[in-house]
């Protein structure tokens, strides 16, 4: 389904759709006050983006570096160069554990990845344990929402869903009393559960740790309980010093959810005492962005959901309404990149605001570089139409004479065409709008006959 | 201070000339309000927008040549749009001959508001406009021009729109909840985006009803026309004026 069909399909529920902007606003609004709490609040997007751009720079040698320095610390590194090949490397891994049952903590990676079908179509139980994932996991449906999964759900829907799935009181909605199931049902999952995967927000090259930032403490608590963490990351995510940190963790919570801080920072360096970390390092299209200068900016991103929740068109049209891993704003400027013609809709569902790139903690250029794939995709997969059409306005346009006769012609015909034709069904401005009413003298004519 | 009065070019986008010579009318009046030698000339067409933005950059180079060799030789151009203003200094294809022409313009080219403050130093204006006015940031504009401070980012509020109307007799400005939230219009997402075009429509004239607006203005006439199309086909009463309609009505 396209962006738009999409989009109007979610508007349908007018009473939704305004709940769900006025969700994300209220997100958005609290990012905006605890933003301005900071004074050196651009200096630090500044420097973060700075940073990333050094790392992007030279990521082939950090990388290595970090390889190095995390098998130092006991860490097993493997290289994926593709979606496929992570997902058969961490079944391998559960092989050789023999084990069946694993717990995740978020991880938008292995959602790009699509690891959970993967894994249960091998037999494996998986079992997401952030809340919002979990909500999400038991509907069977994928994230809407890169930091709050589930935000297109309702406290009532998942009460239903918790009645059905845990047994709670019919009716009961107490966000309290819900979370209060939801700890019991994960307590059980995490206490069986051999291995533990997780995501990774930031790969420090210096120390060869990786850390991980959880609100709820899901990621601390499945991997100190298994005898395996898996930790699976996309190569962008390395910072060079475990001082850089400082500068992302200021940014991230506060960009995500207007939080100071996130809950748990967690710092995995070494393996237990008869326990083992690997980490998966996965390509799967980002060393192709990479080579895109137009595009590279966009590997900077540090996941923190920040332009979706400014988005106008993603408060107002939903995370399923993109149809990628990643929705909003940056999704539509890396989703084309793994597949063009499948997401070729995605550049064209914004205005070119620009209130994505002002939001963005690292900077990323996003309504630039949206701008720049429409460029791209009209290339390859412009619809003949479209393309006629501007050839002609170009045609018109470019010419001052045939430019006053389509003008001349334009306003005559809206004064004299009947309204059913100008509000014909396929003309969709006029399904909901009136056009301006037409003036019977142009701005030139009036020059002419005023000031010449 | 013998110098000759800077010669301005008045840019009046394609869709003003056409629908909306009333704004293009209180600009040029206004500029000789101020003392400025203003001429519009006369093979002006469109800046060539809707093509880059719909995807076709490429296919602009017979405009953007045409606009360089119209505009080249004006001290200042000066037209009452963000929208296009930003257009024409970012977005035109690279056109290695004129490369220097159209930095030149890209140095020389503004937008009313900003013209008017920044250049020409106004400030404390004299005049009188009675009215509640809610003012509609463009996009292109606000953040793109950066005529206004943008509500994502940590820095000190200025509004050039505001520094302007605000000096007005009896004008009330209504201070909105989303200052700076995108109308909805967006070229071709009007069309190819429907839906959310005018969902998003909607919610901003909410947001200026709900303020008790009487006169939504703005200075992008794209981003009104839209408003206005919506609010008239749904009997809304709020009222829509260019930012140089008022100012040009305000000051006699």
């Amino acid at each position: 389904m396209s962006h738009p069909q999409a989009a109007t399909e979610f508007l349908k529920d007018q009473a939704k759709a305004k709940w769900h902007d006025e969700t994300l606003w209220f997100v958005r609004d609290k990012r905006d006050r605890i933003s301005k709490t900071i004074p050196e609040w651009e200096e630090l997007r500044n420097l973060a983006s700075q940073i990333k751009e050094n790392v992007l720079s030279k990521l082939d040698v950090y990388l290595e570096e970090f390889e190095r320095n995390a098998q130092k610390n006991g860490i097993q590194v493997h290289w994926a160069k593709d979606a496929e090949e992570h997902n058969q490397i961490v079944f391998s891994i559960l092989q050789k554990q023999k084990c069946t049952a694993i717990v995740k903590s978020k991880s938008i990676l292995t959602e790009e990845c699509h690891l959970n079908p993967y894994l249960e179509k091998n037999g494996i139980e998986v079992v997401d344990t952030d809340l919002g994932e979990r909500i999400v996991q038991f509907l069977n449906q994928p994230p809407s929402h890169i930091v709050l999964p589930a935000i297109h759900l309702k406290k009532g829907e998942i009460a239903e869903l918790f009645h059905e799935k845990l047994h709670t009181e019919k009716g009961n909605e107490d966000p309290t009393y819900l979370t209060h199931a939801a700890r019991l049902h994960l307590r059980e999952k995490f206490l069986k559960a051999k291995v533990a995967i997780t995501g990774v927000n930031f790969a420090v090259v210096e120390t060869g740790e990786f850390v991980v930032c959880t609100n709820e403490g899901n990621a601390d608590m499945g991997v100190h309980l298994a005898d395996v963490h898996i930790a699976c990351m996309g190569i962008e995510k390395i910072i060079p010093r475990r001082k850089d940190l400082g500068v992302f963790l200021r940014l991230l919570a506060r960009s995500a959810t207007g939080q100071p801080v996130t809950n748990y920072n967690s710092h995995f360096r070494s393996p237990s005492p008869g326990k083992e970390i690997h980490l998966i390092l996965v390509d799967n299209g980002r060393t192709a962005q990479l080579a895109r200068e137009k595009f590279r900016n966009s590997l900077k991103c540090i996941r923190c959901g920040a332009c979706m929740n400014t988005c106008p068109i993603y408060r107002r049209s939903g995370g399923y309404s993109y149809g990628s891993t990643v929705p909003g704003p940056i999704g539509s400027i890396l989703s084309p990149g793994l597949d063009m013609k499948k997401h070729s809709t995605l550049p064209f569902a914004s205005t070119l605001c620009g209130s994505c790139s002002d939001v963005c903690p690292v900077k990323i250029n996003i309504h630039e570089q949206l701008y720049e794939w429409r460029q791209e995709i009209t290339k390859t997969h412009g619809e003949l139409g479209k393309g006629l059409s501007m050839k002609l306005a170009n045609g018109i346009f470019k010419s001052p004479l045939a430019y006053k006769i389509s003008g001349n012609l334009m306003r005559t015909a809206l004064k004299t065409l009947p309204k059913s034709l100008i509000y014909h069904p396929i003309n969709s401005w006029g399904k909901g709008r009136n056009l301006p009413e037409t003036p019977k003298e142009s701005f030139k004519d009036w020059y002419l006959k005023n000031r010449k | 201070m013998n110098q000759p009065t800077p010669h301005i070019g008045l840019f009046i986008p394609c869709y003003v000339d056409q629908f909306y010579p009333r704004v293009g009318i209180s600009t040029l009046e206004l500029l000789e309000k101020f003392g400025c030698r203003v001429s519009y000339p006369l093979g002006q067409t469109c800046c060539g927008q809707p093509m880059a933005n719909a995807g076709y950059e490429r296919d602009t180079e017979g405009t953007a040549r045409h606009f360089i060799e119209l505009f080249k030789d004006f001290d200042y151009i000066v037209a009452p749009s963000g929208s296009c203003v930003l257009h024409v200094k970012e977005h035109f294809p690279k056109l290695p001959d004129l490369e220097k022409e159209h930095q030149d313009i890209h140095d020389k080219i503004f937008e009313l508001t900003e013209f008017l403050t920044d250049i020409l130093k106004v400030d404390n204006l004299k005049g009188k406009f009675p009215h509640k006015v809610g003012y509609h940031a463009s996009c292109h504009g606000q953040r793109g021009l950066r005529l206004a401070s943008s509500s994502e980012m940590n820095s000190t509020p200025f509004n050039k729109a505001k520094s302007l109307l605000e000096n007005l007799e009896g004008l009330e400005w209504m201070t909105l909840s989303r200052t700076d939230e995108c109308c909805g219009f967006g070229g071709t997402f009007s069309v190819t985006e429907e839906a959310l075009s005018l969902r998003m429509g909607r919610d901003r004239l909410d947001d200026h009803e709900n303020h008790e607006v009487e006169i939504l203005t703005g200075g992008d006439m794209s981003c009104i026309m839209h408003l206005q199309g919506i609010a008239s086909r749904e009997g809304r009463k709020v009222k829509f004026m260019h930012l140089a309609e008022i100012l040009n009505q305000a000051i006699q």
